[in-house]
């Protein structure tokens, strides 16, 4: 992950002024209307004639090498009309892109997408039917018969890590250790970053407090499984509708992984149900596409939900290590993390990502992170909602608890003492400029809910996060039509229903307009430039950035077209509350002219008035949080319920901020469950075991109570609105902060994930037995 | 495999299709009637997103076979406005940002109406409790419940 | 499965055509929200669905002098909202209300919570402790099974091929009776039981307990009737003491397996910690109710 910005990349100075329409409600939100009445169109609500039904043959087995696959009697069912294997998809060399968060290897993703040598996963595709309708696919399905060499696998990743554990790539050697190894690992790679002297910070501290936790894997639970609709023509261009954060990255990939030009492949993101980082990759176009290609005829593939669960992308499971030393009066003086995280069947976990927020909240002099990233047989870990992030603040925010009740110091106190502000020295490189860290744990120790008297098996939890934003690739294209009114084509998906509005609102405030005059979709790929995946919280920010500049292109044109008329300079006209205006008494004594005035006449002065962006956006201003979690516990059943949930949390400058509340509220709740009840469960054989929402536990709506939800605005001095990206933060903090209330409940802390009940129970009789807690 | 004929009223009309025994009634909503504002976000009737009414009664189309809706009655979310105005459940998730993604938002729809039509001063205890079948990953449900009790105090009142 | 047919049975005469003429599999469908779970994850293959919420005998509910006759594919919503039921017996629709969701609710009924066979099925203990007797018919005619006795395995019943269960008797009880179900479940709601304790008790007029059934599911490969927890509480007046006998006796008999729902030990654990909370809220119930159960 890079940590300077590019020489090429765009960043606009924020600039401090009075907004209008910025950061209030839109009157209208061009999508609800339409996911209300049924009629919005997600990728499986679309048809096309003649289309056939595709179906993916899966591993049953967690570690195998395919050593055949016959599949002639498929052929010849009737209504089987093509079938796809390894041997119709080319090899891929060793080749590295980013795809959202995280980066992908060519070579790996040819083979997540269809196995080659080997099934490295329960739900690895071997083949793909394509057939007149969903039974017959079926059934054909049945028909190839796949002979596999079972090999020993492994999932949990310390098991994986050791050096007798089963091998997945014979090929791969830790990167990061000079010398190179000489044997091959399933440790991909070794990472450590440091700032400082670490033994010489512990030597230094009164307390120093060491814990290892671990967590499983968890999905993002998108309630859209994926689904794809391919056309493919020869002449012309092959047609791709899915469900995707990014079409112009699905579009590169899919024309690499068929070898096909970029400029002959159309992909149209249809609306989406819900990412989270999940739908950073792709897993059905290809196949789609192939089939398609096979049987000369469009090929419609919907993922179950169990394949959804077996086949996508999950986290990492972890195990970690937490060392952090403090002085009595309450000064982190060393912070030390192990980080070691699944990346699955292939290398390439959100390990980077992690490392940069384990301590950033702190401004700590000697650090050391170190980390290893392992591949197990499990599938390849995806992004989810800040990934990797709130595995590690899981460790970091309940030692950071365990140091502040050992010196006697309140929780929000303690992180005072040491917070992070402009100008602290991070350990992977830059300084933070202005952040709003110090502003949210104030707002916390100030809000009504510190002050709820908790009863007994009562306990109150604190925990904090940090996110970055990312920038990269983004373009907007804007046109003003004859009558005035505003249409913007973003290549950025609006993953969350609200990002169309946010980019509506800062046009409209740009231009001078009302927001019901510019509508904002997303253009597919043969649209816009590139546009990068809408990952890292930088929907609204950098698309924001984008639409931003092209409105200031726009406006030059206005501006042009006025000055026409008044036969002035272009320079003596000046854009103003959505009038062009002479720049001073001098110019003359000209009529303001409006957008609509503009568009109207704008044939007789020289043509269509347009303004568009192609921007690599800045890396963009980090964001932080703070959380206060009441629990009360069942001593008996270990059952936790949650009673009242806050976060506080910078938005730089919330555009829609009801909007942003309810992205606050749901990352929170993911949060929540991921805490206490959610976790994959996989057999002895590697098979997972609950592969469907019944046994996958997310929240239900009685399981969660209010959250409360603060925005605070510490403007992002790189963003013409201060903007910083929000979606991700929320996530963070909850398996920390619901720790840390356990503890206070009831005397147990927990450092096992998830925080169950059976373990729960575990933990309140043990410590009954023993007396003590250690 | 053998096909069978059903005729059924949906949102009123009547409709008939052929079906394979195997094909659900939101297979059939969705593949055969190409009514697809009803969702299928697992198939095993743990998530909601299928919701429907059948008869009257709050259900899972995942659950119920296509073959065996003959003569009855469904109501979808296609059903649910009526023409160019919208219903206030509907109005109001709108107003209260009460759908991001909006994918789980029909099925949502679909049981807070029946909610209210047996229930129409609902406590938010039993409005969370009502919707507990219908699983929503991006809102967090909190503008959920505002907006259902925001609409029944409406439909009180009106 | 290519040949799958579909039939509608309006008595259980036609349905018990339908089924002895089908050489090949036979799944009844009642509900259905077992049985097209099964279907679409490919864990059955039948011939024949036969659909039997068309019988007048599984569909109907009626209160007689000696007690109440529930039809097998009644939904739990039906039973719900009826209101006599619920308030005869409040334990039995304590499990009903679990089942599942709302939308699962409208389905769902005892008969096929029953004959489906899970050991955590949620109306299966409290239905126990009910006393409850199946009504069932096949190719011999009628007969009589209590229902502790139809489940015998996860998935497997006692019943033989063509028959189906069509009503459940639940005697009338005394006054002063009462009955309550609870589970264990991770979530507030949708989960499987981890454990689930049904207890049902007649109090005499002094307070002491008379008679009491106490049954246990999801412990087991099937629901269990725990004589020893019942005999923990007859004769007691439902003291500490006797509780502490009760919960010994609901652990001692639990058998449980390690799976991805809950361990041994938890369940074993919290067998004991609901018997004791369920054995209380019967308790109360019986003493609040005046007439008849």
């Amino acid at each position: 992950m890079a940590a300077g910005p590019s020489p090429y990349s765009t960043s606009f100075a924020y600039e401090d002024k009075k907004l209008k329409v910025v950061g209030t409600k839109p009157l209208e939100r061009p999508d609800a209307v339409d996911k209300v009445t049924g009629r919005a169109r997600y990728a499986a609500d679309y048809n096309l004639p003649d289309q056939l039904v595709g179906k993916v043959l899966r591993s049953p087995h967690a570690h195998a090498r395919i050593l055949s696959i016959d599949t002639s009697a498929a052929d010849a069912l009737p209504g089987v009309k093509a079938i796809v294997t390894w041997e119709d998809f080319p090899d891929m060399p060793v080749e590295h892109a980013a795809s959202g968060e995280l980066m992908i290897n060519y070579r790996d993703t040819t083979r997540n997408m269809m196995a080659r040598e080997k099934v490295l996963y329960d739900g690895h595709p071997v083949a793909a039917v394509a057939a007149v309708s969903e039974s017959v696919a079926k059934r054909g399905l049945k028909l190839i018969k796949v002979e596999y060499e079972v090999l020993p696998h492994v999932i949990d990743v310390e098991a994986a890590m050791r050096s007798d554990a089963p091998l997945l790539h014979e090929d791969q050697f830790t990167k990061g250790i000079d010398p190179k190894p000489e044997k091959p690992s399933n440790i991909a790679t070794r990472l450590e970053s440091k700032l400082g002297d670490v033994d010489a910070g512990f030597e230094e501290a009164d307390v120093v407090i060491e814990r290892e936790f671990r967590t499983k894997p968890v999905h993002q639970g998108y309630i859209e499984p994926q689904a794809s609709i391919a056309n493919y023509t020869d002449g012309g261009q092959t047609e791709v509708w899915t469900s995707t954060q990014g079409h112009f990255v699905f579009r590169a990939q899919i024309a690499k992984l068929l070898q096909m030009d970029i400029s002959k492949v159309v992909v149209t993101a249809a609306e989406l149900g819900g990412g989270f980082g999940g739908k950073n990759n792709v897993y059905l176009e290809p196949l789609a596409v192939a089939l398609s290609r096979k049987s000369r005829r469009p090929v419609k593939m919907v993922m179950t939900r169990d394949e959804v669960f077996r086949a996508t992308g999950p986290t990492s499971g972890t195990h970690t290590k937490v060392k952090i030393g403090a002085t009595k009066d309450g000064r982190i003086t060393a912070a030390q993390a192990e980080l070691n995280y699944q990346s699955g069947a292939f290398a390439g976990s959100s390990l980077p990502l992690a490392t940069i927020t384990v301590f950033t909240r702190y401004d700590i002099e000697n650090v050391l992170v170190t980390g290893h990233d392992v591949t197990c047989n499990r599938p390849k870990v995806a992004a989810y909602r800040a990934p990797g992030a709130p595995m590690i603040a899981f460790g970091v925010e309940s030692v950071i608890d365990e140091l502040a009740e050992r010196l006697k110091i309140d929780p929000l106190s303690f992180r005072l003492k040491n917070a992070a502000k402009e100008g602290t020295q991070t350990h992977f490189g830059p300084r933070l400029g202005p952040v709003g860290y110090v502003e949210t744990l104030e707002r916390a120790q100030a809000h009504p809910h510190m002050l709820e008297k908790l009863g007994p098996n009562q306990g109150r939890g604190i925990a904090t996060g940090f996110w970055f934003t990312l920038g990269k690739e983004t373009s907007a294209t804007l046109n003003v039509g004859e009558d005035g009114s505003v249409s913007v084509i973003v290549g950025t998906v609006d993953v969350t229903g609200g990002g169309r509005s946010a980019l509506a609102m800062v046009i409209a405030e740009e231009l001078g307009i009302s927001v019901d005059k510019v509508r904002v979709k997303s253009g597919d790929t043969s649209a816009l430039g590139f546009n990068f995946m809408t990952a890292g919280s930088r929907g609204t920010a950098a698309g924001s950035m984008a639409v931003v500049k092209a409105s200031r292109d726009a406006i030059e044109r206005l501006c042009e077209i006025a000055a026409r008329k008044w036969e002035v300079e272009p320079d003596q006209v000046v854009w103003e509350d959505g009038h062009a205006r002479p720049a001073s008494a001098n110019v003359g004594d000209f009529e303001p002219l409006s957008i609509s005035d503009l568009a109207r006449q704008a044939g007789l002065f020289g043509g269509t008035i347009a303004g568009h962006a192609e921007i690599d956006a800045a890396m963009g201003g980090p964001g932080f949080g703070t959380h206060i979690v009441d629990v009360e516990v069942d001593r008996q059943t270990g059952a936790v319920k949650v009673l009242r949930y806050t976060l506080i949390q910078d938005a730089g400058k919330a555009v829609y901020p009801s909007f942003v509340e309810g992205q606050f509220q749901g990352g929170a709740v993911q949060g929540i469950g991921m805490a206490l009840n959610e976790e994959y469960i996989y057999s002895e054989k590697g098979t997972l075991e609950n592969p469907g929402f019944l046994d996958y536990r997310v929240p239900v709506a009685s399981d969660v109570p209010f959250i409360n939800t603060e925005i605070v605005e510490v403007p992002n001095p790189a963003h013409p609105y201060g903007i910083r990206g929000i979606g991700e933060v929320p996530i963070i903090p909850p398996i920390a902060a619901l720790s840390n209330a356990i503890y206070h409940a009831t005397g147990v802390r927990l450092r096992d994930h998830p925080l169950s009940p059976p373990k729960v129970l575990k933990a309140i009789d043990e410590s009954e037995h023993a007396g003590i807690e250690d | 495999m053998q096909k069978y004929h059903v005729t059924a009223t949906i949102n009123g009309d009547e409709v008939d299709f052929l079906c394979e025994p195997t094909q659900s009634l939101l297979d059939v909503l969705r593949d055969e009637l190409h009514l697809t504002g009803t969702k299928e976000g697992c198939a095993t009737g743990d998530c909601g997103a299928c919701s429907v009414t059948l008869d009257g009664t709050l259900v899972c189309s995942c659950l119920v076979l296509g073959a065996e809706v003959g003569g009855k009655s469904i109501e979808t979310i296609e059903g649910m406005a009526e023409g160019d105005d919208l219903h206030p459940l509907q109005q109001k998730f709108i107003d209260h940002i009460a759908l991001q993604c909006g994918i789980c938002t029909p099925g949502l729809l679909v049981a807070s109406k029946k909610l209210l039509e047996r229930n129409p001063d609902p406590s938010e205890e039993e409005i969370r409790y009502w919707l507990a079948g219908n699983l929503c990953r991006c809102t967090g449900y909190q503008k959920i419940v505002e907006a259902v009790v925001d609409a029944a105090a409406e439909m009180r009142n009106s | 499965m290519n040949d799958l047919r579909f039939e509608f049975a309006d008595s259980l005469e036609s349905a018990a055509r339908l089924i002895a003429a089908e050489p090949g599999e036979v799944r009844v469908l009642a509900g259905g929200t077992d049985v097209l779970v099964q279907l679409h994850a490919d864990m059955i293959e039948p011939d024949l669905i036969v659909d039997i919420k068309r019988i007048p005998e599984l569909r109907a509910v009626s209160e007689g002098d000696d007690g109440w006759r529930v039809g097998a594919a009644v939904s739990g919503l039906e039973l719900m909202d009826n209101a006599k039921f619920c308030a005869a017996w409040p334990g039995v629709m304590d499990g009903v209300r679990l089942i599942g969701s709302v939308q699962i609710r409208g389905r769902a009924s005892i008969g096929g919570n029953v004959c489906n066979a899970s050991p955590a099925a949620d109306s299966v203990p409290p239905m126990i402790a009910a006393g409850a007797i199946a009504t069932v018919f096949g190719p011999d005619g009628p007969r009589e099974v209590a229902v502790q006795d139809i489940g015998i395995g996860p998935g497997k019943t006692s019943l033989k091929k063509g028959e189906i269960v069509v009503s459940f008797f639940l005697p009338k009880r005394p006054a002063r009776s009462g009955d309550a179900y609870q589970r264990f479940t991770p979530r507030t709601e949708m989960d499987i039981a981890v454990v689930g304790v049904g207890v049902n008790l007649t109090l005499h007029d002094t307070g002491v307990c008379s008679t009491a059934r106490v049954a246990v599911g999801a412990v087991a490969e099937r629901a269990l009737l725990v004589d020893e927890a019942a005999d923990a509480l007859i004769g007691s007046s439902i003291d500490e003491a006797a509780l502490e006998q009760l919960v010994s006796a609901v652990r001692s008999a639990c058998r449980p397996i390690d799976d991805k729902r809950g361990t041994k030990e938890f369940r074993i654990k919290v067998a004991g910690v609901l018997a004791e909370r369920v054995a209380r809220i019967a308790y109360r119930r019986a003493q609040e109710a005046g007439g008849a159960g």
